[in-house]
């Protein structure tokens, strides 16, 4: 028979999304922070994210090397990493820490687990994490050039000082390059909503949480509260990296479950812990516990048995 | 109904919109598969050498499941001979050499309708199947030996496949067929209402449908969200009387009917005029084809004619399917008969979706966010390589109507609904042995 015609099973049409595209958003989403980062804290931040970019990129590809992979540094999941994590280090990092934090975040936390997928924690979170503990990474924090204050928002608010309002949303403080602009960040998280590459329940059950939990902590004050979520990394962890597709909740009571229980253990450490900041810490043990949030929070199947 | 079940957002792609269906040229032969209908193949009664006209029984029913089959054309039988279907059987086919004339069979006259039995029978006797795909004998959905309580009929025609616009024909160009089936099927099924569904994309179809339902109490045309699956059972049934019809279950189990608003034009067409379902409307659209059109064709028709008739091919086709390119079947060549259940066939210069190369799951849950009945197939599909058919089952792998949002939507390109399918072979097969 002469046979000229494909065959295969239906669908035979596709919507054209692609794991590179979402991923290219992500990295589009997050370009104000970036600008913002190297406005407010000069050249050195930019070296800082150029260095985190390339040793990502660079260590996939060397790993997918050397066990014989297919390579897989062309979906962009490497430059998210690399970026996220520079956005979370200081400007004044040595350039050899930031590359390690880099080549630790792609290799021991994504690659040896299986690459892109299969990650049990977020690459970045865990790296930032890392190098806290090992490097004692943000206990130096950078500050920028023109900045009023040479202490952090959150060490200002937990010595009873307040950070200006405008300073803090603008970016004009102390903090890791990505972190201090709320306005930036604000504004790349609109784009991922926008997008749908995420959703708001992640978000606002996280940043909602921090907010209601500072409210009540601190003397009930919504300017305490609003400075409280203004400061430090939470809006850059609650829109980039707690909204992680493989180490958050699919459904949307999971994924609030989620941003409060992220919101909660932040207030702790911010309130009650050592470190100042405790946004990493909380994505990172709800990375953890989201095996158990995702098998409470199964999807209701329509006309199913568990319906 | 609280919300609306989810789904994809494809592209309509109905270019032959608001085309009125244009009758082909008699075509030189027909081929007539004894299967165009879920059930037993027809039983052949003619043999070659026959006369036959249009309308003359050739294949009659066999057993509850299955439809009677008649001749498209008039002219000689050429052979009884077992042809290769797209299902993968091997099924007796019966070839007609056409004698040009389309001559009607003289003993065709309609049907006398005075009872519910009547009705039945007449549905029966017209060879009319589920005529939007599924392609199940529609007497036994009226209640082949006993009444059913029926409450409503739900008529399907939301049409939410891309490209094809035969159904909107239909709604549009015979109305009257349509209100003629109704009022006979609500007076003699005893049926409460009748709910025409219809996306919201075609508003000719809804006027034409209003003006049916503007004169009839118990009609009511809903307007739906045009969001593919809009028209699978299920997800039709919630949104027109807000019913969940859980695994396993009919939608007669919750009162419901439903029939393709171009089975019930069939049925209209043959209440009044006694010619059973010989010809069908179909969409002939697709990249490949010179001049996309709405045509009426003769059942057994080869695809080839049909083309030649739309202006033939403006590119090499590549792909050539039956029905959507959500659920059509990609069929081998182009000889290959117009059948009974076919809505449209469409030719395609390029592979279109043509498995590309998939890459590893990011689990963004892309699929389960547009599964309409909120299955997870990115963990269906883990279960399956761990051949874990005891989590398949709670995963509700058995609820998948195999409707291909999921592998539409996915950016890894992942092939779900595919693994779908053979995950629920893999559950049937370890439930039957486990029933040993």
């Amino acid at each position: 028979m002469d046979n000229k015609l494909h065959i295969s099973i239906s669908p035979h049409i596709h919507s054209g999304a692609s794991t590179q595209r979402i991923m290219l958003d992500v990295i589009i989403a997050l370009l104000p922070a970036t600008v913002a980062g190297c406005i407010l804290f000069g050249l050195r931040a930019l070296a800082v994210v150029a260095v985190c970019v390339v040793a990502a990129v660079l260590s996939e590809f060397l790993f997918n090397l050397i066990i014989k992979k297919e390579q897989t540094v062309g979906d962009l999941s490497a430059v998210v990493t690399g970026l996220l994590l520079a956005l979370n280090l200081p400007a004044n990092i040595p350039l050899w820490q930031a590359a390690v934090g880099s080549v630790f975040a792609i290799v021991i936390v994504k690659c040896i687990f299986g690459g892109i997928g299969c990650n049990l924690v977020n690459p970045a979170i865990t790296a930032r994490v890392f190098m806290l503990v090992a490097f004692g990474t943000m206990a130096k924090a950078a500050f920028p050039l023109d900045a009023v204050s040479s202490a952090t928002p959150l060490v200002q608010l937990a010595e009873g000082n307040t950070p200006s309002m405008l300073d803090l949303f603008m970016g004009n403080v102390g903090g890791a390059i990505g972190e201090t602009s709320a306005l930036a960040l604000v504004i790349g998280g609109v784009y991922l909503l926008v997008r749908r590459v995420i959703t708001w329940h992640i978000p606002v059950a996280f940043i909602g949480t921090v907010f209601v939990m500072s409210f009540l902590l601190d003397g009930f004050d919504v300017m305490a509260a609003l400075l409280w979520i203004l400061s430090g990394g939470l809006f850059l962890g609650a829109f980039f990296m707690a909204t992680d597709y493989v180490t958050s909740p699919p459904t949307k009571w999971g994924k609030i479950i989620f941003g409060i229980g992220a919101g909660l253990i932040t207030i702790l450490i911010r309130f009650y812990g050592n470190y100042p900041e405790g946004v990493s810490f909380g994505i990172l043990m709800m990375n953890i516990l989201n095996p158990y949030i995702e098998s409470w929070t199964p999807r209701k199947l329509f006309g199913g048995k568990n319906s | 109904m609280a919300f609306y079940l989810k789904g994809a957002k494809v592209p309509h792609k109905k270019s032959t919109s608001g085309m009125s269906a244009i009758r082909i040229d008699a075509p030189k032969t027909v081929t007539i598969p004894t299967v165009m209908h879920i059930g037993a193949p027809a039983t052949p009664v003619v043999k070659a050498g026959d006369s036959v006209q249009v309308g003359t029984l050739i294949a009659e029913q066999n057993g509850v499941i299955s439809s009677p089959i008649y001749s498209s054309v008039s002219g000689t039988v050429k052979s009884v001979a077992e042809v290769l279907l797209s299902s993968g059987k091997n099924v007796p086919a019966i070839t007609i050499e056409s004698d040009g004339e389309m001559t009607v069979n003289s003993e065709i006259k309609p049907p006398v309708v005075n009872s519910r039995e009547d009705l039945v029978n007449a549905v029966k006797q017209s060879g009319i199947v589920g005529l939007g795909g599924a392609g199940f004998p529609t007497y036994v959905k009226y209640g082949a030996d006993k009444p059913l309580d029926i409450q409503e009929l739900i008529i399907n025609g939301a049409e939410c496949e891309p490209y094809i616009t035969s159904d909107s024909v239909n709604m549009i160009d015979n109305a009257e067929d349509i209100a003629f089936a109704i009022d006979n099927l609500v007076k003699y099924l005893n049926i409460k209402k009748v709910i025409i569904g219809i996306e919201k994309n075609k508003p000719k179809a809804i006027e034409s449908m209003n003006k049916i339902a503007d004169s009839r109490e118990n009609v009511q045309v809903k307007v739906l969200p045009t969001l593919y699956p809009q028209g699978a059972e299920k997800v039709l049934v919630y949104h027109t009387t807000g019913k969940t019809i859980a695994l396993g279950k009919l939608p007669i189990d919750v009162g419901c009917v439903v029939n393709n608003v171009t089975t019930i034009a069939a049925i209209g067409r043959y209440l009044k005029t006694g010619m059973p379902l010989v010809e069908k409307c179909i969409t002939v659209d697709g990249s490949a084809v010179k001049e996309p059109k709405n045509v009426i064709v003769p059942i057994g028709t080869a695809l080839k004619d049909v083309f030649e008739f739309c202006g033939g091919f403006k590119a090499e086709p590549k792909k050539v399917l039956y029905g959507g390119p959500m659920m059509g079947i990609s069929v081998p060549d182009l000889d290959v008969p117009v059948l009974k259940n076919t809505n449209a066939v469409l030719a395609f210069a390029e592979k279109q979706v043509n498995s590309p190369k998939a890459t590893a799951c990011i689990r963004c849950g892309g699929c389960t966010n547009r599964c309409p009945f909120g299955i997870d197939p990115s963990a269906i599909a883990r279960a399956y390589k761990k051949n874990d058919t005891e989590a398949l089952e709670k995963l509700g792998v058995e609820l998948c109507m195999e409707c291909g949002c999921c592998t539409f939507a996915c950016p890894a390109k992942r092939p779900l609904v595919q693994t779908n399918k053979l995950a629920k072979a893999a559950l049937r097969v370890a439930k039957a042995k486990e029933a040993k």
